[in-house]
C-alpha cells in the first residue's frame, strides 16, 4: 500500500464555507525514523471547533503524525501552518524552540495516553492545574487556587481534592486533572494521544462523556488519536484512516464508518462490528 | 570534627611538601581560565557559567568552589575574611583563612569593613558592603530548577527562554502546604530582570542585601563547575505572589547579648530543660556592638511547650 488509489477520498474538503481559514494545513507531510516510514504523504486541514479523529491499528503511524503536527517530532518532508486567534500563520517546522513551546503551552494542549507522562506527580493538582497559569505570569496566589476549584469541578473531582497529589488519585481521575490542567489557559487546539486508552471501560465511558462535552462548550478544535474506532464515532466530526504510515481513508466520521470504502477500513469496520 | 580536623591538616602539610606551589595555591593558568569564566559570568548577571573546577586538597563540602574563586581573584594586597554560619570562628573559617595565609601570605581579619574578599557559605554581614568589596559564596546546589527537572540540558533551556513558570509552582505549593511560603534558606531570586538564581544557602533574611548591593558578589559551585555573579548595583528580586509578597524572617526580642533588633538571631540552647538564647549569628557584628557599649538581657528563654527535657 504505498500509493493510495485516487477512487478514495483522501484529502478533506474543507467543510467550512465562510471566509474563515483553517487552524491547521497539514501538507505533504512525512516523518522517516531512518529508513523506516513512520508516516508519509499526509494533508488535511482543521477548522476552528473542528475534532478530528486519527485511527487506524498498532504501527500504523497515529502517534507519528500527531507529533509532527504538534511539533514535538521534526518533520522529514511538507509544511504545516498554524493559525494563531489573530490569524497570523506559524511555519511549525521552523518555528524557534521558545515560539513552539509558548504554543504548547498556551493555545494548545497536549493530553498524553498515560497521565504520568503529562502531570507533575510530586506536585498537588492546585498545582499542576495552576502551571500554566503561572508561566503565563499569573501573580496572584488566590486567582491562580480559584481557577484550580473551578477546574476541578468541571473536570468533576471533589474540590477538596485540590491539595492532593495525583499519586492518590485513581487513573481517572489523573487523567481529568491532565486534561484540566491543558486547558486552564483555554487553548484554541487540543492534541491527544489515546486519552482513554488506559482505563477501564466503565470508566472510559465517564471520560468520553466529559471530553465531549467540554470539546462542545469550549469549542475547542482537537485532534485526537485513537485505535477505538467507538471512541471516533462519539467524538470527531471527521476523520482520518491510516495503514502503514499512508492515510488511505478520509472523511466525516459518520460517513467513513458508516460507509467506508477503502478495504482496509472496511476491515476496520467490520472487525470492530465482530466485536 | 576529627574528620574535617584531619583533612585541613593533610592540607596544610600538602600546601608545605608542595614547596614552590604557586601564588594561591592554583597555577596561573587555572586561574586564568576562572576569571575568563568569573568575567562571562559578570557580563550576564544571574547565568551560570561552566569552568573547569579543579580538585582542591579539600572535600567538596568545604566550599572548593568559593576557594577556587577567592584563589582566582586574590592579590598580595587583599585582605580576607572567611564566614561559615556567620561565625568567624568555626573550624572551616579558620582553616581557610590559614590556608590562604600560608599559600598567598595574605592578610586576614575577622572585621567586615577591613576586608576586600569576604568569603562565605551561609551569612551575608549585618554590616553593609562597600564597593570595591568582593562577596565569594560557596555554593552546593547552583541550579534553581534541579528540583523539578533533573535534565541539564532541559534546564539550561529554560533559563534560555525565561521559562520560570515553574519556580512559581514551587511557591504556590508551598502555600496550599503551610499556609504561607515556608522557604527560609536558598530562597530563589530574579536578577536583573532576567535569569532565575539560587542565592546558596543563605537565610532569607539576607536577600535583600543582595539587591542593589554596591560590592561585586561571585558565587562558585566546586561540585557542579558552575561560577554566577551579581555586578554592583544590580537588581534581585525575591520571586513571590502579589497577594503573598516576600518577607524576611523576624524575631520577637533583640540580641540577648548586644541587643540588637536588626540582625539574623541563632538559637543556642544553654541548658538540660531547653532553655534558648537568641544571639546574632554574624560574630563580628555582635561583638563590635558589644564593644560600642550596647548590650542586651542576656536573658534566656524558656523551651516552647512540648519540647525540650521537662520529663
Ligand atoms: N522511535 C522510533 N524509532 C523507530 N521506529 C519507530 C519509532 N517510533 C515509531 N516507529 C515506527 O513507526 C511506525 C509508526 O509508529 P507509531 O508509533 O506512529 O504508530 P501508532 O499508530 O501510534 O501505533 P500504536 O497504536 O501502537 O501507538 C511503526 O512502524 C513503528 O515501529
Ligand atoms: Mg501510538
Ligand atoms: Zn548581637
Amino acid at each position: 500500500m504505498s500509493t493510495v488509489s485516487s477512487q478514495y477520498p483522501t484529502t478533506m474538503e474543507p467543510m467550512n464555507t465562510s471566509t474563515e481559514q483553517p487552524l491547521l494545513q497539514v501538507e505533504n507531510v512525512a516523518h522517516y525514523y531512518g529508513s523506516r516510514v513512520g508516516c508519509a504523504k499526509v494533508s488535511f486541514s482543521l477548522w476552528p471547533g473542528e475534532v478530528l479523529a486519527i485511527v487506524g491499528e498498532s504501527g500504523s503511524g497515529k502517534s507519528t503524525l500527531l507529533n509532527i503536527i504538534s511539533g514535538r517530532l521534526a518533520l522529514s518532508e511538507g509544511s504545516i501552518t498554524y493559525r494563531d486567534a489573530a490569524g497570523q500563520p506559524y511555519d511549525i517546522a521552523n518555528l524557534p524552540e521558545g515560539a513552539k513551546r509558548r504554543l504548547l503551552r498556551t493555545e494548545w494542549g497536549f493530553v498524553h495516553q498515560h497521565p504520568r507522562d503529562g502531570l507533575r506527580m510530586a506536585v498537588s493538582a492546585g498545582g499542576n492545574i495552576g502551571e500554566r497559569l503561572m508561566a503565563c505570569g499569573e501573580r496572584h496566589y488566590g486567582t491562580i487556587r480559584n481557577a484550580g476549584k473551578e477546574w476541578l469541578h468541571r473536570v468533576e473531582i471533589p474540590e477538596n481534592r485540590l491539595d492532593d497529589t495525583p499519586a492518590s488519585y485513581s487513573g481517572g481521575m489523573q487523567q481529568r486533572l491532565q486534561i484540566a490542567r491543558n486547558l486552564v489557559s483555554s487553548p484554541r487546539l487540543v492534541f491527544m494521544d489515546e486519552p482513554t486508552g488506559g482505563l477501564d471501560v466503565s470508566v472510559q465511558a465517564k471520560l468520553l462523556d466529559l471530553l465531549r462535552h467540554l470539546v462542545r462548550n469550549l469549542g475547542l478544535a482537537v485532534v485526537l488519536v485513537t485505535h477505538d474506532l467507538a471512541v471516533a464515532r462519539l467524538l470527531a466530526d471527521r476523520m482520518l484512516v491510516m495503514h502503514q504510515g499512508a492515510v488511505v481513508e478520509a472523511g466525516l466520521a459518520d460517513q467513513v464508518l458508516d460507509d467506508p470504502h477503502h478495504p482496509y477500513t472496511q476491515l476496520l469496520v467490520s472487525s470492530i462490528l465482530q466485536g | 570534627m576529627t574528620a574535617q580536623t584531619d583533612t585541613m591538616h593533610s592540607m596544610e602539610n600538602h600546601a608545605e611538601a608542595c614547596f614552590q606551589y604557586n601564588f594561591a595555591y592554583l597555577d596561573e593558568q587555572t586561574k586564568r581560565m576562572v576569571r575568563r569564566a568569573l568575567l562571562k559570568a559578570v557580563a550576564v548577571p544571574g547565568y551560570q557559567v561552566p569552568f573547569g573546577s579543579r580538585e582542591m586538597p579539600m572535600p567538596y563540602g568545604w566550599g572548593t568552589g568559593g576557594i577556587q574563586i577567592s584563589a582566582a581573584i586574590m592579590g598580595q594586597d587583599d585582605v580576607l575574611k572567611v564566614i561559615d554560619q556567620g561565625s568567624d570562628d568555626t573550624t572551616n573559617a579558620v582553616s581557610i583563612r590559614s590556608f590562604f595565609r600560608k599559600v598567598a601570605g595574605v592578610a586576614t581579619t575577622t572585621h567586615t569593613s577591613e576586608a576586600t574578599i569576604i568569603q562565605t557559605r551561609h551569612r551575608i554581614p549585618e554590616e553593609a558592603l562597600q564597593e570595591g568589596q568582593v562577596m565569594v559564596y560557596q555554593v552546593p546546589i547552583p541550579e534553581p530548577l534541579r528540583w523539578l527537572e533533573p535534565s541539564e540540558t532541559e534546564t539550561r533551556t529554560m533559563h534560555a527562554l525565561e521559562e520560570y513558570g515553574i519556580m512559581h509552582v514551587k511557591l504556590y505549593e508551598d502555600i496550599a502546604r503551610h499556609g504561607e511560603i515556608a522557604t527560609s534558606y536558598d530562597y530563589p531570586v530574579l536578577v536583573g530582570g532576567r535569569y532565575v538564581m539560587s542565592p546558596s544557602p543563605l537565610p532569607k533574611f539576607d536577600n535583600p542585601k543582595m539587591d542593589n548591593c554596591p560590592a561585586l558578589q561571585l558565587f562558585g559551585a566546586g561540585r557542579e563547575k558552575r561560577v554566577y555573579a551579581i555586578p554592583p548595583y544590580t537588581t534581585v528580586k525575591s520571586l513571590d505572589f502579589e497577594d503573598h509578597p516576600f518577607a524576611v524572617q523576624t524575631w520577637l526580642r533583640p540580641c540577648a547579648l548586644c541587643g540588637s533588633t536588626e540582625s539574623y538571631l541563632d538559637e543556642v540552647i544553654v541548658d538540660d530543660a531547653g532553655a534558648r538564647l537568641y544571639v546574632c549569628s554574624d560574630s563580628d557584628y555582635c561583638a563590635a556592638r558589644q564593644a560600642q557599649g550596647h548590650v542586651g538581657d542576656g536573658m534566656p528563654v524558656a523551651a516552647p511547650q512540648g519540647t525540650g527535657k521537662e520529663a
